[in-house]
């Protein structure tokens, strides 16, 4: 039974009532019904602003968006969490990107780099002890192939000249040093870290092999943006793309290196996956090199024909032959799971609460399995991926963006939904209040979504979380029906 | 005078975009279309009007530019 667009509108005013004035003006423009005849977002939701205080929100920094997600996972760097302790160890290899190589010898993805700053760093200032982290660096793991330093909150407070250093310490290691400034508190949410991030690759990574033509490029070179190899996500795409008879020359950054990202310009299209945190670094790729990019969704049967159709639509008809092939092998097996899944999620109701990509993304895998999704939001998208959304969801749905703690507990408890998909923040309220959940960040644990093999693991894992005995013992025993007799036997 | 990117999209629109502002819109109008002069006034989909200095050939696509908002 969803809503129409009356009555979302309805609760979305009922929920804002316990606001202050203010607060619920301001709120109210985040929340809305969808409509998805809508063209533009800009008129009817406000993203991408600076969450109140007074309320929770569950987005995180710059730092998060820099190192965690897009500079984190490249393998052959060592990157420095430049400042405290704790961003790094508390953001490490929480997303799981996997990666190939020996760790420690020539990948560093697994590994946590820091300078560990105390009190007489942030007095006296932390330039001396960064070069000196760089070269010991340089020493300690010779076959990394770049340094990043990505900067914490106190570097940006005390005034560290780290671009100074970067380049002073780059000429003596003969490698790249990369500044990256992405402290926490720049921005509205982790989102201007990508934006960081993607900028610090183009002014210091992507250009430096331009006179280098060794490489032997082919007319199907490609390469994936926007795929962090979460569980494996880039590989169980790569292989589709490789069945198809094209070449994947980069991946950005999920099991990606320095070498791929400077050969992307040998690419003839670029595969992004992930718009909200590498659409920058396409943008530019397509400016400078030439190289068109391609919006791309790899989630669920429906969505993985349609997107292996566009890519093929590319190239030549070989190609576009060998997708059809590469589609008609893989359907018998996507029939299979979806007839062994289907019927026990078949109308089931979803509600979503992710990064800035994956609710609508992720819409046609669930459609797949016959489940609706009532409600979907972003923590920290922008109005080009609202844009993006109101086609893919429902008439009536609700949508949120940076919802509140309370905003989101009490939606969930009005609309009861059989399936929550959100962060780790989220995860043990909702499950404390009864509701199957699954953290949709790094697939809980699980993975990989991706792909053909992806959606094998997904439907799996929605039925596990969905049908799991437990939800069924929420209530303790001698307060079921029926409770009162067994008593009387004991 | 933002920074935007200039680009066709796959319908064969040009699009507009304010990079600082991950602002995107189509242009509806532009004051010179080429062959020849390229530029001048144009006028958004969400009815915002920009100048952008005219070229003296069409230039190739994406490319960045600076534009004063009329
Ligand atoms: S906000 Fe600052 S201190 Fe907190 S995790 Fe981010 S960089 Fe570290």
């Amino acid at each position: 039974m969803s809503m129409n667009r009356q009555e979302t509108e309805q609760l979305i005013q009922e929920v804002l009532e316990v606001y202050p004035e203010a607060t619920g003006k301001q709120r109210a423009k985040h929340l809305m019904a969808n409509d998805p005849t809508l063209e533009k977002s800009n008129k009817c939701i406000v993203a991408n602003k600076k969450a109140l205080p007074g309320v929770m929100t569950a987005r995180g920094c710059a730092y998060a968006g820099a190192k965690g997600v897009v500079w984190g996972p490249v393998k052959d760097v060592v990157n420095i969490s430049h400042g405290p302790v704790g961003c790094g160890q508390f953001s490490r290899a929480g997303r799981r990107n996997y990666i190939t190589g020996h760790s420690g010898v020539n990948v560093f993805a697994d590994m946590n780099f820091t300078s560990d700053f105390q009190e007489k760093d942030v007095v006296f200032g932390g330039d001396k002890k960064l070069a000196k982290i760089i070269a010991e660096i340089d020493t300690l793991f010779p076959l990394a192939k770049g340094v990043t330093v990505q900067s914490e909150c106190p570097i940006g407070l005390i005034g560290d000249d780290i671009e100074a250093v970067a380049k002073k310490s780059a000429k003596e290691i003969g490698k790249p040093v990369v500044p990256v400034r992405c402290e926490g508190f720049r921005g509205v949410s982790q989102s201007l870290g990508h934006h960081v991030a993607n900028d610090s690759l183009r002014d210091w990574i992507l250009h430096n092999r331009d006179d280098d033509n060794s490489f032997e490029s082919t007319p199907y070179d490609v390469a994936i943006t926007g795929d962090y190899n979460i569980g494996g996500d880039a590989w169980s795409s790569r292989v589709l793309i490789e069945e198809m008879g094209l070449r994947v020359i980069a991946q950005w950054s999920g099991d990606g290196s320095i070498p791929e990202m400077q050969t992307t310009r040998h690419a003839k299209l670029n595969l992004l996956h992930c718009y909200r945190s590498m659409n920058y670094i396409s943008r530019h790729l397509e400016e400078k090199y030439g190289i068109p990019y391609l919006e791309y969704n790899f989630f669920g049967p429906t969505q993985i024909a349609a997107s292996l159709r566009k890519i093929a639509a590319h190239f030549d008809d070989t190609i576009k032959a060998n997708a059809e092939r590469v589609i008609a092998r893989h359907q018998p097996m996507q029939d299979a799971i979806i007839a062994k899944y289907r019927p026990r999620l078949e109308g089931k109701r979803v509600m979503l609460f992710v990064g800035g990509l994956r609710p609508r993304h992720v819409i046609g895998a669930y459609e797949d399995l016959g489940m609706e999704i009532i409600g979907a939001g972003y923590e920290f998208a922008h109005n080009d991926d609202y844009d993006r959304t109101f086609k893919e969801l429902q008439d009536g749905a609700l949508i949120y963006d940076d919802a509140t703690s309370f905003e989101l507990e009490a939606f969930v408890e009005r609309l009861k939904p059989d399936l929550i998909g959100s962060g780790i923040k989220e995860k043990y309220v909702f499950h404390k209040m009864g509701i199957p959940f699954r953290q949709m960040h790094s697939w809980d644990y699980s993975g990989p979504y991706h792909g053909y093999d992806g959606f094998a693991v997904f439907a799996r894992d929605m039925d596990m979380t969905i049908n799991n005995p437990c939800w069924k013992n929420m209530q303790a025993p001698w307060k079921r029906a029926g409770a009162e007799t067994l008593q009387q036997v004991a | 005078m933002p920074n935007v990117m200039l680009r066709n999209n796959a319908a064969g629109e040009l699009t507009f975009y304010i990079t600082k502002k991950d602002h995107e819109e189509t242009v509806v109008a532009l004051e010179h279309a080429g062959p020849g002069t390229w530029g001048g006034e144009m006028e958004l989909s969400d009815g915002s009007r920009f100048y952008l200095e005219p070229f003296a050939q069409p230039p190739k696509l994406p490319l960045t530019v600076r534009v004063k908002r009329l």
